[in-house]
């Protein structure tokens, strides 16, 4: 933005708060230098490009329509556009001063910066280093927000779009367009899902974000989804409500190795000829099977069957 | 907030500022806007060329910054700073909601959090709290370490922890001087001084197996700095060789769980990661895990001990199957 932009755009922004009755573009035209010069056609384009500007910085601009008028009039109503007077206690500013450092990337953190730089230019004393006051100064939180998708799909929210992307569901080798009326977006373990209603399948579905590949693309008009009352966003993306029932594997552990398996066994049985016996609980016979492949040599799963074919798959995978 | 889009926002901001702090110091309210003097001094004579309709020196802004003391006057209009955008309140909102759901970590005194949550809605523009609401970030039920680390954080007493290294399936014995919790990626860890290590130590309370406050003052060397974890918690450093995997559609979770170099699409959801080893061992348990989703393409004497690993494994399995 060039320097005589700012300044045109600064005073008309005086010019709208400052007037009582809205104003017609004419009159905006003589009142606020920069305009004058230009010829009637490229000043309806300048106009309307600058008002578009004030609105995308969150700057509410009044269009009246007087009836008796041809001209629509333009203003901004002052309580609209100021900071309401907010005051805050000491430890009221410590938890903001620590909520404001949460958020590591480009969008958010700069518009959690921003909200603060307007508490202070407003008078409210928020500084940052109070914020360490939380906890003794002794606790640092830090979300992030990698994925490519993210900025899109908070925008989507935000505006209530519907989003189209190309997505490669868990393990799948393909990549199929989806279609989502998004409801909301949750962090859990440090992952990014989108919750929200699949069009394609007709259901409530949840979506993590480093499985988008590509643009996210927004459908139709801001406004058009509903999200549903009631709706556990957290819930949606949760662990299945029905977990697999808990197994014990018994397994051979090489004497002096797996000192890890040993500490997170349930039971551990000293045994002959270098090996110790050791039970295992788990839910998930790949998981488990992962974890003892990852032992190599050191260790044996003698049952059950399925958990001991699992590991012999993956070993005789890893040969291949 | 350098950038010449901003500087609308910035003016906004900078009047009220100023009219807020009477008499501030041009180097202070350079550093609070993340301006150089020069950039500032900028700022302030474009906002003295503004003002109302008119445009007689009456009806201009008027500043001044003699001796580096910034006066302003003359500016009513925009006395008060714009309210929050939505995508501004929401990220603070969206932030404390977060802490209010970790109370055993934010040990946030009294009621502070709800209050400063309401004090926010109404500050805001309309839709920033439905907005916030559809945002949560979840962080792990507390781990059982959390109290004794708690403890010895607060009383300032060195830290003997059982600690859980998966990669290798080790537990070691560390003794730590605690320093401070970071909650980052939805974990909780504690960072400290690791003796064991002589160097600054970021563990994840939930590999925590057991932890004793010992009767030791905590007393971290001079050199012990904060982990910068602004760009993740885990980075690898730039002299771990690199390691080339290639994995399949249902290998791919290694993209997403270990910070990569690069990553190349080779078809059919198969991925070639390049990543950073920390160590041999790490690398050959990885492959062994991944079986035929995946496997490792360099360096090619890696690739052989994942072979002999393996097949040293099915010995045991070909002896009674």
């Amino acid at each position: 933005m060039s320097r005589r932009k700012t300044e045109r755009l600064l005073n008309l922004v005086i010019c709208l708060l400052a007037t009582r009755r809205p104003l017609s573009a004419e009159q905006i035209r003589h009142a606020v230098p920069g305009y004058d010069r230009d010829g009637d056609e490229a000043f309806q384009r300048m106009f309307e490009r600058d008002k578009n500007e004030l609105r995308e910085i969150g700057i509410p601009i009044d269009v009246v329509r007087d009836p008796w008028e041809e001209e629509p009039g333009y203003r901004i109503q002052r309580q609209s556009y100021e900071l309401p007077e907010i005051t805050l206690e000491p430890d009221e500013a410590a938890v903001l001063g620590l909520a404001a450092q949460v958020w590591q990337r480009a969008s958010l953190a700069e518009a959690a910066s921003g909200a603060l730089l307007k508490l202070r230019a407003g008078g409210v004393a928020t500084d940052e280093s109070i914020g360490g006051g939380v906890g003794g100064g002794a606790l640092e939180l830090r979300v992030d927000t990698r994925d490519p998708a993210f900025p899109a799909l908070w925008n989507a929210v935000r505006d209530r779009r519907v989003v189209r992307f190309d997505y490669r569901g868990a393990g799948s080798e393909n990549v199929r367009e989806r279609t989502v009326e998004p409801w909301g977006v949750v962090s859990r373990r440090g992952r990014w899902y989108l919750a929200g209603f699949d069009r394609d399948r007709r259901a409530p579905r949840a979506f993590r974000l480093s499985r988008i590949t590509g643009q996210v693309a927004t459908v139709g008009r801001p406004g058009a989804v509903e999200v549903p009352e009631g709706v556990d966003l957290r819930a949606m993306v949760g662990f299945p409500e029905d977990p697999a029932p808990e197994r014990t594997a018994l397994v051979r552990v090489r004497q002096g190795a797996c000192e890890g398996l040993r500490q997170l066994a349930t039971a551990v049985h000293p045994g002959s000829e270098g090996w110790d016996e050791a039970e295992l609980v788990f839910t998930d016979t790949e998981r488990l099977a992962g974890w003892m492949a990852s032992l190599g040599a050191d260790v044996e799963v003698v049952e059950p069957p399925d958990a001991r074919e699992a590991v012999i798959r993956r070993l005789k995978g890893a040969l291949a | 907030m350098s950038g010449s889009a901003d500087r609308l926002p910035r003016l906004l901001a900078l009047v009220p500022y100023l009219m807020s702090h009477p008499g501030a110091q041009v180097g202070e309210v350079a550093e609070v806007f993340g301006l150089s003097e020069k950039q500032l001094i900028d700022d302030l004579q474009l906002v003295w060329m503004c003002g109302l309709p008119g445009h007689t020196p009456g009806d201009l802004i008027d500043v001044s910054w003699d001796g580096g003391e910034i006066v302003i006057d003359n500016a009513d209009t925009i006395a008060r700073p714009l309210r929050l955008g939505i995508d501004e309140a929401s990220a603070l909102l969206v932030a404390l909601r977060m802490l209010a759901a970790m109370p055993e970590l934010a040990e946030v005194p009294g009621d502070a959090l709800p209050r400063v949550v309401a004090k926010l809605e109404r500050a805001a523009g309309e839709g920033a709290a439905e907005v916030s609401s559809q945002v949560a970030v979840d962080v792990d039920a507390a781990p059982d370490a959390l109290p004794r680390v708690r403890d010895g954080l607060t009383r300032r007493r060195r830290l003997s922890l059982r600690y859980y290294v998966p990669g290798r399936d080790e537990v070691t014995p560390r003794e730590v001087d605690p320093m401070r919790l970071v909650v980052a990626d939805g974990r909780t860890y504690l960072e400290g001084w690791c003796y064991r290590a002589e160097a600054m130590r970021l563990f994840r309370l939930d590999r925590v197996l057991g932890v004793d406050v010992l009767d030791v003052p905590a007393d971290p060397p001079a050199e012990a700095e904060p982990i910068d974890v602004t760009r993740g918690v885990f980075r690898p450093s730039p002299t771990d060789e690199l390691v080339e995997l290639e994995v399949s559609a249902a290998g791919r979770w290694v993209a997403e769980y270990y910070p990569c170099e690069r990553l190349a699409e080779l078809g059919e959801g198969r991925l070639r990661v390049t990543l950073r080893a920390r160590d041999e061992d790490w690398v050959v348990k990885l492959a062994l895990r991944l079986g035929d989703t995946g496997r490792v393409v360099s360096p090619p004497a890696m690739a052989e001990r994942v072979r002999e690993q393996a097949e040293r494994a099915l010995a045991l399995y070909a002896h009674r199957s």
